[in-house]
């Protein structure tokens, strides 16, 4: 059983639903209060969606500089696997972790709805047990996620596989339908959707759950839960 | 009045405590009377109207705490920042009572979109909440969105909240303990929303010269809303319970420190000296009558034993919540009767100058009550007289019907509907439905329904049946999600108690309330009353929204939606015809209406029967929530539209045509009266036989299948056309040029 720590810095509110579907995968999910400076002992890291120290100034502009975010940064450079949703990938972005930016939606107003999205490379902890091509449904819920990048960073993303997840219609205005992006290495992904609320057919979908099972590095063998 | 409770003349800041104190918002001065006479009780009321919020036992273990208030005034003016202070304003509310918000609902009511105005304040207000809303991290579930004229200068904002937290830990606003402390937590105080109750929420708009004289005048009393602040505060005050730091708690919201001092005193008896040089300012120079009556937002008053000072300290400097002791609980004065009066001091420092001192009872409890002279209005025979269900039909039904066709997601995607993962239907349906789930809860296999309604087309016209219909369709609405309803809540949005006419309406819909509450066995367990919505002399039509709470016993399958399926039957369940002089009353729909047909009768209010055919579908729908499988593939409640606007939503979310028999001309088509159900199902037989031995009328009305929806020979329209126009017409709308 693996300890998954997930971030909480003051603002965060996905922590609680981040971390059942960590528990709901069997696994242990452990809060790790945003003024912490070490990981020890952890396993894989979330940093959840929400509203980091209010969004102010811009998302994720603020937590970047919270002190878990040394610890984070050294946990990645060791291989260790790091998920960012939403917000998290927001901070993870504005730390340096991911490449890219992410913009106020084209409308211009919050988006809260389903959306279809086509797993594009499966070279990252998120997307290993997928299949490339393979369509999972999981909800959006942003105001900024419109993913940018400027065209060598695109060009780069594209031809290492780290363009991991993208959006079968496009809802925001991301450059080339990008959902989600992971770092060179496949340890580190960012994606704007919520595969944590994609966890149990009660509430819609259970698609999120092979996301799961991927960044959690449960065996391919074992199946995936029915709901 | 206040010189006989003090027995001397008040000074000028005790004047002005008792001037927000006593001010039609707090105090319901106009409605108390009223008020009384609806039905509180029910074996699992735990707390009932009067405290911040009702509560009821939900089962296993969990409590279910619910409110709703109205923020029409501050969002006519300021409609960004007065729907986000609404929304911070009910969820201080539910986690006063100890409970986790978990959900919030927003029935809205605009002026026609035609108006450039309108449309400015829908989007000022739906941003408003979602930018607040979904910051603060609580899910908004549902509502309502309602377009007409009598709101155009008087737009209503109503925001329900609900919330949950185990059983045992339920908290009232009581300051109890003599040495205890009284601990401001949040913002500093600021000249933001002085008067706020008074200025903006007990007084009329004057309008005289248009929308125009609305604004600038009264737009300092709107306070500012800081979603950021009020996050930190929720998980500062949840913490502080989970650990049992506080003896009681109370929100600051209207009249800011004053109420909140004034309230906890009064309910605990006990005296309170408040040392207004010790609360934080935003600003030099404040006087201490805009201290004490200050609406800044994100602030609340908890009750604390010295020995825990220590550890309130650290755990709210952990969210960087401010905390500061302005208060102490000392002992009641004993009067020259020798009776114990729970006094409320003002001081300038803890030993320092008596500002103000009052009682603390005369404040919350003792305004003065009003029995407001009521009159029927003159005209409404007239109004009655002039009913639209004689008409003869002009035009097409086919037009009729694309008129009415409305799909509220352009509003609701922008909130966060889905946090905490609960949300098994969410907006835009009959009802929302919510696992019974949270932080900090036990687990529950129940779930919980909220709908929130109003129809002040029937409440125009005959406020007390008006008012009886409202609360069947609402009961009607949680069938649909397969829930029982156990409580209600209502916001009473009404115009100038000073109009006879209006204290009438006011009057006559709480009776229509008590009766439909006593007929379905309904508990009312919260509520607001909102007078004063009026705009250069014009009250706005009677407007109560009710709330309804319902459980579902077994949620652990989906009830099934609007979508139907090819081949299966469609079905209508309940009474075909109105228990009405007509068969199919026209007075008071959406088709009338949106002729300009405003006159007309309603429906008569019949619990016996709408009880059996609601009881027959939630029993339905339960049953499938909770995993038996079942030949019902789609169920919709026939409400505001009527008949034909419930088939055509069908038609465009589930992409899929429908013939249906002919009906009985352009009147059954549009009439609007609860305890009708559309059901589709692909066993006829076997759903008929089930529906007669519950006594419940059925009546097949066609097939699912094809890409036309054709009604008889009165409606022909695609699939493409009936689903294209639903998903447009907001949009359309709010783009307009104008």
């Amino acid at each position: 059983m693996s300890r998954i720590g997930v971030v909480v810095f003051p603002g965060s509110n996905c922590e609680y639903d981040a971390a059942a579907a960590v528990e709901r995968l069997g696994d242990q999910a452990e809060f790790i209060w945003h003024t912490r400076t070490d990981l020890d002992g952890i396993d894989g890291v979330i940093l959840p969606g929400g509203f980091a120290h209010g969004d102010y100034l811009r998302p994720g502009a603020l937590a970047r500089f919270s002190p878990v975010m040394a610890a984070v940064e050294r946990f990645a450079a060791t291989g260790g696997p790091v998920l960012g949703i939403c917000n998290g990938f927001q901070v993870l972005v504005e730390a340096g972790l991911l490449p890219g930016a992410l913009q106020k939606n084209r409308g211009l107003t919050f988006l809260c709805q389903p959306t279809t999205l086509v797993v594009s490379s499966t070279s990252s902890v998120l997307t290993r047990h997928a299949r490339v091509g393979q369509e999972l449904v999981v909800p959006i819920n942003h105001f900024s996620g419109s993913y940018t990048c400027d065209d060598e960073t695109y060009d780069e993303l594209v031809r290492n596989g780290q363009i991991v997840l993208r959006y079968k219609e496009n809802p925001n205005g991301s450059r080339d339908d990008i959902a989600g992006v992971a770092n060179k290495a496949g340890n580190v992904v960012g994606l704007m959707p919520h595969p944590e609320r994609a966890m149990s057919a009660l509430l819609g979908s259970a698609d999120g759950v092979v996301l799961f099972e991927g960044f959690l590095g449960v065996p391919l063998e074992q199946p995936a839960l029915a709901n | 009045m206040i010189r006989e409770v003090l027995d001397r003349e008040p000074n000028s800041l005790e004047l002005a405590l008792y001037g927000v104190m006593w001010s039609e918002h707090c105090s319901y001065k106009s409605s108390r009377i009223h008020l009384r006479r609806l039905p509180t009780e029910g074996a699992h009321v735990l707390v009932g109207p009067g405290e911040n919020a009702g509560v009821i036992d939900a089962g296993d273990g969990i409590a279910v705490a619910i409110r709703i208030e109205s923020h029409n005034h501050p969002s006519a003016i300021e409609p960004y920042q007065g729907a986000a202070t609404g929304v911070g304003g009910i969820l201080r509310d539910v986690f006063t009572m100890g409970a986790r918000p978990l959900a919030v609902m927003d029935p809205l009511f605009f002026g026609e979109l035609s108006d450039a105005r309108q449309r400015w304040l829908v989007e000022g207000v739906v941003s408003g909440i979602s930018g607040y809303g979904n910051s603060v991290g609580v899910p908004t579930i549902g509502g309502e969105l309602t377009f007409d004229d009598c709101y155009a200068s008087n737009p209503l904002v109503n925001v329900l909240c609900c919330g949950a937290l185990p059983t045992e830990r339920l908290v009232l606003g009581v300051a109890s303990g003599v040495g205890n402390l009284a601990v401001l937590l949040g913002s500093s105080t600021g000249r933001d929303g002085i008067g706020g109750v008074s200025v903006l929420a007990s007084a009329g708009f004057d309008g005289a010269d248009g929308a125009e004289s609305l604004d600038d005048a009264k737009r300092p009393s709107v306070q500012v809303g800081d979603p950021y602040e009020e996050k930190r505060l929720i998980e500062a005050c949840l913490a502080l319970l989970d650990d049992g730091l506080v003896v009681g708690i109370q929100d600051l919201g209207g009249a800011g420190i004053v109420c909140a001092t004034s309230e906890t005193a009064a309910r605990g008896g006990v005296g309170m000296d408040v040392d207004v040089s010790a609360i934080p300012l935003r600003e030099a120079g404040m006087e201490p009558f805009e201290i004490m009556t200050s609406e800044s937002q994100e602030r609340m008053l908890a009750i604390i034993t010295p020995e825990n000072w220590d550890a309130v300290a650290k755990l709210c400097a952990k969210w960087e919540v401010r905390a500061t002791v302005i208060g102490h609980v000392v002992e009641p004065t004993i009067d020259e009767n020798g009776r114990a009066v729970a006094m409320l001091r003002v001081r300038q420092g803890f030993d320092g100058e008596i500002l103000a001192e009052v009682p603390a009872s005369s404040l919350a409890d003792e305004a003065p009550l009003y029995d407001r002279p009521m009159s029927r209005p003159a005209d409404l025979d007239a109004i009655n007289a002039d009913d639209p269900s004689d008409d003869e039909p002009v035009g097409s039904p086919n037009d009729d019907l694309l008129d009415l066709l409305v799909d509220p997601a352009w509003v609701y995607r922008q909130y966060d509907s889905q946090l905490f993962l609960n949300t098994v239907v969410g907006p835009g349906r009959d009802a929302a439905l919510l696992r019974l789930g949270g932080p900090g809860l036990p687990y529950s296999e129940r779930g919980i329904a909220l709908s929130t309604d109003s129809n002040p087309r029937w409440c125009a016209l005959d406020p007390r049946t008006g008012t009886s219909l409202t609360v069947a369709e609402s009961v009607a609405n949680l069938a649909c999600v397969g829930a029982t309803a156990k409580a209600v809540v209502n916001c009473l949005n009404f115009g100038n108690p000073e109009h006879p006419e209006v204290m009438w309406q006011l009057s006559e819909s709480i009776d229509g309330m008590t009766e439909a509450c006593l007929g379905l066995g309904l508990p009312v367990i919260g509520g607001n009353v909102s007078l004063y919505n009026e705009s250069g002399g014009h009250d706005i039509d009677p407007t109560p929204v009710v709330g309804l709470l319902g459980v579902v016993e077994s949620l652990v399958a989906p009830p099934p939606g609007w979508g139907w399926r090819e081949g299966d039957d469609i079905v209508l369940v309940g009474t075909r015809h109105a228990n009405s002089q007509y068969r199919f009353p026209l007075g008071g729909t959406r088709w009338a209406t949106r002729r300009g047909r405003r006159g007309g009768h309603v429906p008569n209010f019949d619990a016996e029967t709408l009880a059996a055919a609601i009881d027959f579908v939630a029993g339905e729908i339960a049953s499938i929530c909770a995993g038996v499988s079942s030949d019902v593939t789609a169920v919709h409640d026939v409400g505001a539209g009527g008949l034909a606007t419930a088939l055509a939503e069908m038609v465009a979310v589930s992409q899929l045509g429908a013939g249906i028999v002919e009906l009985e001309g352009h009147a059954e088509l549009f009439s609007e009266f609860p305890g009708r159900f559309v059901m589709t199902t692909n066993d006829v037989d076997a759903f008929v036989a089930r529906a007669d031995v519950a006594g419940v009328p059925v009546t097949h009305l066609g097939t699912v299948g094809g890409a036309v929806l054709r009604i008889g020979s009165m409606i022909n329209l695609s699939v493409d056309e009936v689903a294209s126009r639903r998903r447009g017409a907001l949009e359309e709308s709010l783009a307009a040029v104008g």
